[in-house]
């Protein structure tokens, strides 16, 4: 041993030392590469832990429907995420009607970021005939009721149908869309979903996402 | 035989040498003033919040489902629990009182200007450790304002382009705030944050100790070695690290006991105020502790106004002047960076408010006010001409550090004193 580090004392004070320099920067470099990949690698348990675990996936996993068996005017409710979810099969006459709101409505062209981007439209959803909703009022949370056939006319002139909150009053129309003058001041969320088929939405994945 | 037992511990671990250099024989200038409790203030508040923390965690239970009732068990069955849990929840507000004071010192005194441009930067890594610290202890008693107050927090995250939303969850772990949250906020709340928050205010002290204090004439009391004439020095008993490199004028006294006691004066004026609000208005008229954080966390149902708790609201603030998602959030962060980043943009030669021009003064003083009015827009129900006012404030904040990078630079000042003057 003694002798290897005399020959190396010796050599390092030798003129050949900007060879040696080079080697060293070279051992230095790659030690530091190797022990920087480790440390990458080490640091990924870390950060992947935080990611959601199965049991919170398949919690928030989508959600199938089926909407074949819904009639035009019809509601149905499924739940995902913990949260109601709305599925509407709008009649001709009402998605008709959607459009002659405007001026009702706080936010008729859908500005505030409350639906994916492909429901920024007037009927504020994929297909004009299905209407799908967060089932929430964005005011304090409670859930609204769904009023047709002109039980809606009694809070807005002239609607047939909409959804009405009975917490506080706030009125929305067939598109989520909020009326002026009630307390809540945004449009019911769309989430986001998706058509598996003609008769299945596939509830919390946009289309291509999934 | 006491003396052989210390010179036996201090030859093997260097107790008194680091005493002496940093308490006993450290050179504190003599006109440090009220204003220069507050750091000491600052550390006894986080022995507080350390150690009533560690017994609050002995009853508390970090679970979606049992965190509410267990914070009520501490409450009300755990002996002394009420207090243990008012103690830490009045020193979260107390801490930031003081830090508040603790920087506006050193802004109006010149505290950051060269050489104590780190000292500063670490303050504010302090400040924002701290700022994380306080949120994440907030969602802790997972009422509807923890709740509420982490959903605004932190889909702020999800602002940032094409990893915002990714992001969120990952900090959620969860699509949603959950179980899972608030046990990661549990694991960084009482180990992580602390550790790094202690380890920050050490490096903080070592900078300190390392330029030394200023004081609020800015007066140098370190000087080139040999400037100074026998009657010049001080005659105090100083480290020889201090003057092996510099001489010492005659305007310092030792920090132990000088220092000491005066800030022990301070400390009792503060538990007084400490102690009353803690024992008769813990909640502080919902400042401190919110009113619907008395009931349980329910993602259905959000609460009327969401407000971040007081030591938050002028960023909060801020945060809804912009119009526009990213761009507040990116506002509020520069509000901090600008704050941050004063040793750069405060370009003049004197330090003190005291020789410096009238600008400046007031430049502080509506500084301070435009910051205190930003923390009452943020902290109140929204209405139409907070809109307006918050806009006008945010801008006046800004214009803060906008007028005095420009004026700073060709500065009318007074002439600073070479000797202390009081």
């Amino acid at each position: 041993m003694s002798n290897v580090s005399t020959d190396a004392n010796d050599s390092s004070n030798a003129e050949s030392q900007p060879e040696n320099n080079t080697r060293r920067r070279f051992l230095t470099v790659a030690t530091s590469v190797v022990g920087g990949v480790g440390a990458v690698g080490a640091a990924v348990p870390f950060i992947a832990s935080w990611n959601p675990s199965i049991k919170a996936k398949a919690a928030g996993a989508d959600v199938e429907a089926d909407i074949s068996k819904i009639e035009p005017g019809q509601l149905i409710r499924v739940i995902w995420r913990s949260k109601p979810v709305w599925i509407a099969r709008r009649t001709p006459e009402t998605i008709a009607s959607l459009s002659g709101l405007a001026d009702k409505l706080k936010d008729p062209d859908s500005s505030e970021e409350q639906q994916p981007e492909f429901a920024k439209n007037v009927h504020r959803s994929l297909k004009e005939e299905y209407l799908v909703l967060v089932g929430i009022c964005t005011h304090l949370g409670c859930s609204p009721q769904h009023l047709k056939d002109g039980a809606f006319e009694q809070y807005v002139e002239g609607v047939s149908e909409g959804f009405f909150c009975p917490c506080h009053g706030s009125k929305f129309d067939m598109a989520g869309r909020v009326f002026q003058n009630v307390p809540a001041g945004l449009n019911l969320v769309v989430p986001p979903y998706t058509f598996i088929d003609d008769n299945t939405i596939l509830i919390g994945s946009e289309e291509g996402a999934a | 035989m006491w003396k052989n037992l210390m010179d036996w511990v201090e030859y093997r671990l260097p107790i008194m040498r680091v005493a002496n250099m940093h308490a006993i024989q450290y050179p504190a200038p003599r006109n440090m003033n009220v204003w220069y409790m507050f750091g000491f203030l600052a550390t006894i508040v986080l022995v507080n919040q350390i150690v009533t923390g560690i017994w609050l965690t002995m009853s508390y239970t970090p679970s979606a489902e049992e965190a509410f009732a267990s914070v009520e068990y501490i409450m009300r069955d755990v002996e002394y629990g009420w207090l243990l849990r008012y103690m830490h929840s009045t020193g979260a507000s107390a801490f930031f009182i003081v830090v508040y004071l603790h920087m506006f010192r050193g802004m109006i005194y010149g505290s950051y200007q060269k050489p104590r441009e780190l000292l500063w930067v670490f303050g504010m890594f302090i400040y924002l450790a701290l700022m994380a610290e306080a949120f994440m202890g907030y969602v802790l008693p997972w009422g509807q304002m923890s709740y509420w107050g982490a959903q605004v927090i932190v889909s702020l995250f999800s602002a940032i382009p094409v990893i915002g939303p990714d992001l969120v969850i990952w900090i959620q772990g969860d699509y949603v705030i959950s179980g899972a949250t608030l046990n990661r906020f549990f694991a960084l709340h009482v180990i992580a944050l602390p550790l790094v928050i202690v380890i920050l205010v050490f490096l903080h002290i070592v900078a300190l100790h390392e330029v030394g204090s200023n004081n609020p004439d800015g007066t140098d009391v370190k000087r080139k070695k040999g400037s100074l004439s026998e009657d010049e020095k001080t005659k105090y008993k100083i480290h020889e690290y201090y003057t092996s490199n510099y001489d010492i004028v005659d305007d310092i006294v030792p920090f132990f006991p000088h220092i000491v006691l005066k800030d022990l004066i301070g400390f009792a004026v503060f538990l007084l105020a400490f102690c009353y609000v803690m024992f008769f208005m813990p909640e502080m008229g919902g400042y401190f502790l919110e009113a619907p954080n008395f009931e349980i966390a329910n993602p259905l149902k959000t609460p009327e106004h969401i407000f971040p708790v007081w030591y938050f609201t002028p960023f909060y603030a801020i945060l809804k002047a912009v119009p526009h998602k990213l761009g507040g959030v990116i506002a509020m962060f520069a509000a901090i960076i600008a704050l941050a980043l004063l040793p750069w943009i405060d370009r003049g030669q004197v330090r003190s408010w005291r020789y410096r021009c009238g600008l400046h003064k007031w430049n502080l003083l509506i500084f301070a006010v435009v910051f205190i009015f930003l923390g009452y827009l943020g902290g109140t129900p929204q209405e139409n001409w907070k809109i307006t006012a918050s806009q006008v404030a945010t801008i006046m904040y800004f214009g803060f550090f906008a007028l005095l990078f420009i004026y700073s630079k060709n500065e009318k000042c007074k002439p600073v004193p070479a000797r202390i003057t009081e």
